[in-house]
């Protein structure tokens, strides 16, 4: 993703912007946790259901068992015998992966109408500004729920809700990117070698918006892994498929008499998003030219 | 003068996004896969062919489209926004009484992370590796990272039975015998933790907000000025600083009505909290589609208000955008 040839530049021996970056990332201990944190998360959650073999959906154990009591299930099971642990390592992945493809929905969306509103300004830029106030209007949780229930609640949906509700931000920042960058010389440069508009847009200004929109991108990872935990919580995503928000929502009355069963997977969602935003908070320290030293 | 063109611009602006809503609303029902007739009488299988011939005639459905966006725009306009066919009541009257609830709800969370969001900051922002600034950092993390439901079920669990202090769940007690005064203080009493949940996500970024804005502040010229001329720190700090500051609090605050709500949603949900986010879980859960594209649309218009409301509190607090011609 480097934005300048790097072939020209190791003979001279510097760094690469991209490079320079990661190493001021890697100077970042709470940046360093967050990554290895994110790793185990990750780990867990696709090795996991390899090594710890039980369907966590199975109500084969005894209702209410706490943590501890059991060998067999370790974290203790929820009010109707499903093991927790197997909530645990089982839920992740469609937390992960509805969090992750939502992010990417929300940014393909942002990012393509920032950059349109933003490069070419004037009525196209008056107009989808105006659409993207309309879309900041609605409440977001209410308007996913509304699109979920209307349609169908499968992952696929669930993911695409998150996409649609929201976008706004990200193009909002997109846009304000592109207003500032285009005025600069190398992009008239690149005009003036006979450089199409939609070149100038992906090759050109693009990649020299990336750093703002990078450390964005982290954030709406958290953001849409915390909506996809909250749908799910309310009941609005797959039944059949176990996912953390899941897990709390079901054993939501039940939080007095079995706390395990839904303090466990809030913490792995926290933990998640917190893992994340840590990455995003170094990414920011790092991309940020104004922080580094010049 | 400009100023109050100003102000109409706005206000017609807010309509025409009120307007757009609707449309959107009535496309939303469209678009969803089956009969539309099916959709507002919920799917629930209670409706007779009878209701069904009734909805299809009172929204024009054997009309063109035009026709039923017209017929639609018409009945919302007149405060009509259907018939719920599971709770078998108007639409408007189910919201209307439980507005009070969310708006009582998120105003108090609201208030609570701007007040205790701007005392932090300005706090932090005089000693940036004090106790304060330590406070900040945690409430972020746990404000962006923790999934607000969780922060409320694992309040509940503390305060059910180590720590009694406060009510978990619903809105009042019903077995309360007593004054006005009694009820208001139950009310009071049920809120606290919810608003309290809610409020933290806020509380986190506007004691970030305000510690960085105040930052500025502190370090510009009029600051040294005020310094200068003898004026005590409480009044630099309290009276010169703050003004400034807390202007980026005020814009935020407004523009986040949508994520409050939203939020709501998930705090009603967790503490039985008998609001909009209630009623909205609930239509979904029963089909009830009319009651939730209604919920949709009353929250929207909230949060065109409150955005109209920011823009005019903006107004009065920023001289400087009186004279017209922001944004």
């Amino acid at each position: 993703m480097a934005a300048v040839d790097d072939t020209t530049i190791q003979t001279l021996k510097v760094e690469s912007p991209a490079r320079e970056a990661w190493r001021m990332f890697l100077r970042n201990k709470s940046a360093i946790v967050g990554l290895v944190l994110l790793t185990i998360i990750i780990v867990v959650t696709f090795l996991g259901p390899l090594v710890y073999v039980i369907d966590p959906f199975d109500v084969a154990w005894a209702p209410f068992t706490p943590p501890g009591e059991e060998a067999t299930v370790p974290w203790g099971t929820d009010y109707l015998g499903r093991d927790v642990l197997a909530g645990i390592i089982n839920g992740g992945a469609a937390t992960l992966a509805v969090g992750a493809s939502a992010a990417l929905i929300t940014i393909v969306i942002g990012v393509t109408i920032g950059a349109f509103a933003g490069f070419y300004g004037g009525f196209v830029d008056e107009a989808l500004m105006r659409v993207t106030e309309f879309f900041q209007v609605l409440p977001p949780l209410l308007f996913a729920m509304v699109l979920v229930s209307l349609f169908s609640p499968t992952l696929t949906t669930v993911a695409i809700a998150i996409g649609v509700v929201s976008w706004t931000q990200t193009a909002r920042l997109t846009r304000a990117e592109f207003l500032k960058i285009k005025q600069l010389e190398y992009v008239t440069a690149a005009r003036s070698i006979g450089a199409g508009n939609s070149r100038i847009i992906w090759k050109v200004i693009l990649p020299n918006a990336l750093p703002p929109l990078i450390v964005s991108a982290t954030l709406i990872v958290g953001v849409a892994i915390l909506f996809e935990a909250g749908l799910s919580f309310l009941g609005l995503s797959d039944p059949n498929i176990m996912s953390w928000g899941l897990m709390i929502g079901s054993s939501r009355e039940y939080i007095i008499d079995s706390w395990w069963a839904v303090t466990f997977p809030g913490a792995a969602i926290f933990l998640t998003v917190l893992s994340v935003s840590l990455i995003g908070d170094g990414l920011n320290d790092a991309l940020n030219p104004r922080l580094r030293e010049r | 003068m400009s100023a109050l063109v100003a102000i109409a611009q706005r206000l017609f602006y807010a309509i025409i996004l009120i307007l757009a809503v609707v449309v959107l609303n009535f496309f939303l029902v469209h678009l969803a896969p089956g009969d539309p007739a099916d959709v507002i009488a919920g799917e629930m299988g209670g409706a007779t062919e009878e209701v069904m011939a009734d909805i299809r005639k009172s929204y024009g459905l054997d009309k063109p489209i035009y026709v039923q966006l017209g017929v639609y725009l018409g009945r919302v306009l007149q405060g009509d926004l259907g018939q719920s066919y599971f709770y078998n009541a108007p639409v408007a009257d189910l919201i209307l009484g439980r507005l009070g609830p969310t708006l009582l709800l998120v105003i108090t969370a609201l208030i609570f992370a701007i007040v205790v969001g701007t005392f932090l900051g300005v706090m932090a922002s005089r000693n940036p590796t004090g106790i304060f600034s330590n406070v900040i950092t945690v409430l972020s993390l746990i404000g962006y990272s923790a999934p607000v439901f969780w922060t409320g079920i694992m309040l509940i669990i503390v305060f059910a039975s180590a720590i009694p202090l406060f009510p978990i769940s619903n809105m009042y007690d019903i077995t309360l015998e007593g004054g006005p005064i009694d009820h208001v203080i139950d009310v009071a009493h049920h809120l606290v933790l919810p608003a309290f949940t809610l409020g933290i996500i806020y509380l986190a970024q506007y004691s970030r907000l305000s510690r960085a804005s105040m930052l500025e502040v502190l370090g510009s010229d009029y600051i040294r000025t005020a310094r200068a001329k003898g004026l005590s720190e409480p009044v630099v700090v309290g009276k010169h600083a703050l003004r400034n500051a807390i202007l980026p609090v005020v814009t935020i605050a407004g523009l986040q009505f949508g994520g409050l709500i939203s939020g709501a949603v998930l705090v009603e949900t967790v503490f039985s909290w008998p609001g909009l986010g209630t009623l909205a879980l609930d239509a979904i859960l029963g089909r009830d589609y009319p009651t939730i594209i209604g919920i949709l649309f009353f929250s929207s218009m909230i949060v065109i208000i409150a955005n109209l409301l920011t823009d005019l509190a903006y107004r009065l607090v920023d001289p400087r955008i009186r004279a017209g011609g922001h944004k």
